[in-house]
């Protein structure tokens, strides 16, 4: 049979089309030809695949073979083509059944002497394999564990070429499959040896860790309840970071599609997701002088996703917020308004899932001790106020909950350790409790937390004004100006979701005095 | 060298052998132009074929067929071209195949025929 044909999937961003990979064995001098848009390290496909095919111990016939990847216009890169390229290859020979080739989608990358090599982005490959329809799907024995994640599909695991193609029905020496397997257990062992065991990942820490600040820490769970954005600003050493690490803790584990999507995240991040699905909330935090691209997201062919997109379903911390560029905080503006990042390039759009809590954290100076008792603040007033000047207006208005963290006195350490102090998973059931809440009240509607709701909805179509009377201090700010209509909203919305930690049915005037507080709470 | 010579001579006969048992007429060994060599003209029906030999005693260094470049093929066009100039009989239309001889020291030798080489 001349022609041969199989899948293979190209990713762009995390969404990928089944691409078919056809071969054609024609009577002319030896050479195997690429075409249909491949790039640099697809091209290499060429070289990798005839070396693999004879190491292996199936040498592709010496004759011309043309490699089309189909739809031709898509563009495709990286090396995960290379086992679906050389199985339509061996197919086209008539050295394996062409019609098992046919029925499968093949992922992963081939070495010199046949290994198949793990590579990034299996897991939203074999989503979009199983979306468009495919039941089974091969994936290099490193990736397998990833592929199972996805329901409902059938994975092959192979280690060797040859071991691929005697699952296809070629008819090899086994041996040489079985030397491959040996060989791989035995680096496996080697690594395993050489490389210090795994460290236990570092239990998230828990809420009871935080010392005193009480105010924060009900301000936190206001904040996990209604999904919405904060801002800590204090003194260094008063705990903002403690506080924000401990976010993830106490927010409610993700459902499996979420879970699904975090996962393929990773994957395209080169993050290979281990021992099953993970049901924690990312937590993410760049370092301050991290770029534009590495917040999104970026690379001309292959476009990863940068720290936003894999903070989605969780948090995005930025540590020491006014450090970083004032361009680097403003791409943060359309995940923030759409919930997804678009990134374009000349020859490919990617979006990428971004709907994440964000948490900045600021000194109130340079110096850091502005505001403080017995210590003096260095920094000259234009600098202090240019410091906090850096978080732009657009930005710092999408946020609800403006925290301040002092740092605890003596007499509030001694009076921590007579109380007990709210644990993580008590204040994860709270949290889980006002979101169905939340939940409950918006079904029927696009929107599932509170700080997804436009505050004219709120007020208006939804009916969840709470009440002249509970509004009495928020009526009085907006008319002396201090709040402007959107900071009503807001004010409006952090209200409810204080009111669903309480277990009530709508807010009182504690809960919108509360929330005004929490508004308008930095100190400086 | 002189092996060499002597095992192309060798995989010359080899593939005359192949050629006639397919029923072509050879009509033209080792015809030398300033341009170079071909190895084998013959005639398949009224196409005269244009025939390069490659030998080898082990695929070692590469399958015989690899051995014949882009560069090599450039030039079995023009000295196809020459060879026509000369010719007095009618040439009908032309062709260029390919001919590869694995002859293992202790083994039968194995003849490989590609035909209309683009």
């Amino acid at each position: 049979m001349p022609v041969a044909r199989t899948r293979a999937v190209a990713l762009i961003g995390l969404a990928g089309s089944v691409v078919e990979v056809e071969a054609d064995l024609a009577s002319q001098l030896p050479g195997l030809v690429i075409i249909g848009l491949p790039d640099a390290a697809l091209g290499e496909a060429r070289e990798r695949v005839r070396s693999a095919a004879s190491n292996a111990g199936c040498p592709l016939p010496q004759r011309r073979l043309t490699v089309n990847l189909s739809p031709a216009s898509l563009p495709k890169h990286g090396s995960g083509f290379d086992l679906a390229i050389a199985l339509a290859c061996l197919a086209a020979a008539g050295m394996v059944d062409p019609a098992s080739v046919d029925r499968m989608v093949h992922l992963g990358e081939l070495g010199l002497d046949g290994r198949v090599r793990p590579i990034a982005g299996v897991l939203p490959a074999v989503l979009a394999a199983s979306r468009a329809g495919h039941r089974t799907v091969m994936v290099p024995e490193a990736n397998a564990e990833e592929a199972a994640l996805v329901p409902g599909v059938e994975v092959i695991a192979v280690g060797s070429l040859i071991e691929a193609a005697i699952r296809h029905g070629g008819s090899f020496d086994p041996e040489t499959a079985e030397a491959f397997r040996e060989r791989a257990a035995r680096e496996r062992d080697v690594e395993a040896d050489a490389s210090p065991p795994p460290a236990p990942v570092a239990p998230a820490g828990d809420l009871a860790d935080v010392t005193g600040n009480t105010d924060a820490v009900q301000a936190l769970l206001a904040a996990a309840a209604g999904g919405h954005h904060v801002f800590l600003g204090g003194p260094p050493g008063a705990g903002k970071t403690m506080l924000a690490s401990r976010l993830p803790g106490i927010l409610p584990d993700l459902d499996a599609d979420a879970a699904l999507e975090v996962a393929s995240l990773r994957s395209l991040a080169g993050e290979a997701p281990h021992g099953g699905l993970d049901l924690r909330p990312p937590f993410v935090a760049p370092h301050h002088t991290a770029s534009a691209a590495a917040i999104v997201g970026g690379g001309s062919r292959g476009i990863r996703p940068g720290a936003a997109p894999r903070a989605s379903h969780g948090v995005l911390f930025l540590d020491e917020a006014p450090e970083f560029a004032a361009s680097v905080l403003d791409v943060l503006r359309q995940p923030l308004e759409a919930g997804v990042i678009s990134i374009h390039r000349a020859n490919a759009v990617a979006t990428f899932p971004a709907r994440f809590q964000l948490v900045l954290a600021a000194n109130p100076c340079p110096c850091g001790q502005h505001g403080l008792k017995n210590s003096d603040c260095t920094c000259p007033p234009v600098v202090r106020r240019r410091y906090l000047a850096r978080l732009s207006g657009p930005l710092m208005d999408r946020i609800d909950v403006h925290l301040w963290v002092p740092r605890i006195t003596a007499q509030e350490l001694r009076m921590a350790g007579e109380r007990p102090s709210l644990t993580s998973a008590e204040a994860k059931r709270r949290v889980s409790a006002a979101r169905e809440a939340a939940a409950e009240r918006l079904r029927g509607t696009p929107w599932r937390t509170n700080a997804e709701v436009p505050g004219p909805w709120l007020r208006g179509a939804g009916g969840l004004h709470p009440g002249n009377r509970a509004c009495v201090s928020l009526d009085r700010a907006l008319e002396r100006g201090t709040v402007t209509m959107r900071g009503y909203d807001r004010v409006l919305k952090v209200a409810w979701s204080l009111a669903d930690l309480d277990g009530v049915a709508i807010p009182d005037a504690d809960h919108v005095g509360h929330a005004l507080a929490l508004r308008k709470g930095m100190q400086p | 060298m002189a092996h060499n010579t002597e095992l192309g001579r060798r995989g010359e006969a080899l593939a005359v052998t192949h050629l006639e048992a397919r029923g072509m007429q050879v009509i033209d060994r080792n015809w030398r132009c300033r341009l170079g060599e071909i190895d084998i003209v013959a005639r398949d029906g009224s196409d005269t074929v244009f025939v390069e030999v490659k030998t080898r005693t082990s695929a070692d260094f590469g399958h015989p067929f690899e051995a014949i470049t882009p560069v090599k093929l450039a030039r079995m066009r023009r000295l196809a071209v020459a060879w026509c100039v000369q010719s007095e009989e009618p040439v009908g239309r032309i062709r260029i195949d390919a001919v590869a001889v694995l002859a293992p020291v202790e083994a039968p030798p194995l003849v490989e025929h590609l035909e209309g080489l683009s």
